[in-house]
């Protein structure tokens, strides 16, 4: 589903991917832990296009990502993301703003749009807020907007970077629920995250990221059982798990 | 104090000057629908664009911002008619203020486009939507509101420089009353009386602009 070889990535002189090979099959989810900065949510970036790559190839779909003949807004129309920042679309209700896509990139009609909205949004248990604004959601239920609205474009696969992370503690819960929801149904999903727990308890492995590599990645019992690297076991020495 | 009021022939061109206060609005609208478009266009090459369409861009928010709308008008009014390019007392007052609204609004649009986070541009990439369609669906809509008050109170700006209009021989709301001042010698009333048609019509536009703004901004 996802095939990434000796992906690297710089930001000027910076490097922050140093030849990432990574593959995803139909189905798995795949969680990726790490300390910030060592370059888990550029991968996300890269894969999806919104960063250009320096060297390596990622293959989504069957489709080169980073070749210039490709067209990236197809591309991305397969692929859901889902940003740290949940990035709810402030002049849009609810319902709005997870109808637009369908609409306006799937071209659906209008009736059809709303229809697949507002399964998406029963879906991830938003179907009391349709006409209402963003401003009028906690974060949390602004997070869940965000995966409804990428869920909308029946994406084959679904990118998290961080989805918990700018949310309250006690809002973490609801978020976590609905991407466990999603890995139940067989959806295939990369989840940056610094919920262990989640981690452990979701994904089929985990990549853990040190310095812009994959420093070790495997099944979660055994990755958190045994970690082989000694940067693992110092960076989940200090993180709860 | 010996000047005696007389507001009868005040009352009698009361017609024509409302006639004119209509040529002002009519001016003033138009200018604004043109600024808005320019001030959008020069505010994206501002911000976007490099080498020499951004000069250009610059220069002309420069001009626009720091020098007297006054000059602006006489500029496309005397300057250009050195040249030979001589335009209609209309579109002279039209250029002008059009060259001045689009200046601001420019910076208004600005300041508006970089209070929208980065993160909005990529959310709507990331479902699959175009550079054009996010711009139109979700950075303007988003910078419309931003924008609005300042764009309602360049609008009234516009409806008061427009009596610049009366210095390059446009009869609109000032012009007309300058006419009728200087023909019956009663300055003072002509001009009191044009003062509080200016007072009302700038109300009117602020009293539509907040009924505007309850409709169009829900959110």
């Amino acid at each position: 589903m996802i095939k990434i070889t000796n992906l690297h990535k710089q930001y000027g002189e910076l490097e922050v991917l140093k030849g990432i090979d990574l593959d995803v099959p139909k189905g798995e989810v795949l969680s990726v832990i790490g300390s910030s900065g060592s370059g888990k949510s550029t991968l996300l970036y890269c894969i999806n296009g919104l960063e250009p790559i320096q060297k390596g190839q990622i293959i989504v779909d069957d489709i080169d990502v980073h070749a210039s003949d490709t067209n990236l807004n197809s591309v991305r129309q397969n692929m859901g993301m889902v940003f740290q920042q949940w990035n709810s679309f402030p002049h849009l209700t609810v319902l709005e703003n997870v109808a637009l896509a369908p609409k306006i990139v799937s071209k659906l009609s209008k009736k059809e749009a709303l229809e697949v909205a507002e399964k998406q949004l029963l879906h991830v248990g938003l179907g009391d807020k349709l006409t209402q604004y963003p401003s009028a959601l906690s974060g949390g239920q602004q997070q869940r907007l965000a995966i409804a609205r990428a869920l909308a474009m029946e994406p084959k696969c679904m990118l998290f970077d961080e989805a918990t992370s700018a949310l309250d503690p006690e809002l973490v819960g609801e978020v976590l629920d609905t991407i466990r929801l999603l890995a139940d149904e067989g959806m295939t999903m990369i989840c940056v995250t610094h919920e262990m727990g989640f981690a452990r308890e979701v994904s089929d492995r985990v990549a853990f990221f040190h310095e812009g590599k994959i420093e070790e990645i495997n099944q979660p019992e055994e990755l958190f059982g045994s970690a082989k690297s000694k940067y693992l076991q110092k960076f989940l020495s200090k993180v709860k798990t | 104090m010996d000047y005696n009021f007389h507001w009868r022939p005040v009352f009698k061109s009361l017609p024509d000057l409302l006639e004119s206060a209509l040529l002002t609005l009519e001016v003033a609208i138009l200018s604004m629908i043109l600024g808005i478009l320019f001030g959008l266009a020069l505010s994206l090459i501002r911000i976007k664009m490099t080498g020499p369409l951004k000069w250009f861009a610059v220069s002309w928010i420069e001009l626009a911002r720091n020098t007297p709308a006054l000059l602006q008008l006489f500029f496309f009014g005397f300057g250009l008619g050195a040249f030979g390019i001589h335009f209609s007392p209309f579109l002279i007052v039209l250029l002008g203020l059009t060259f001045n609204n689009s200046g601001y609004l420019a910076e208004n649009f600005r300041g508006g486009f970089n209070s929208i986070p980065e993160t909005q541009i990529r959310a709507s990439l990331s479902l699959g939507m175009n550079s054009f369609q996010t711009y139109t669906r979700i950075i303007i809509p988003q910078v419309l509101r931003v924008v609005y008050h300042p764009m309602t109170n360049q609008m009234v700006w516009a409806v008061l420089m427009s009596s610049l209009g009366m210095l390059v021989g446009f009869r609109e709301l000032s012009g007309e009353t300058q006419f009728f001042a200087s023909k019956t010698y009663r300055i003072f009333e002509y001009f009191a009386a044009t003062a509080i048609i200016y007072y009302v019509i700038v109300k009117i536009i602020l009293g539509l602009s907040r009924l505007m703004a309850s409709r169009l901004f829900k959110y």
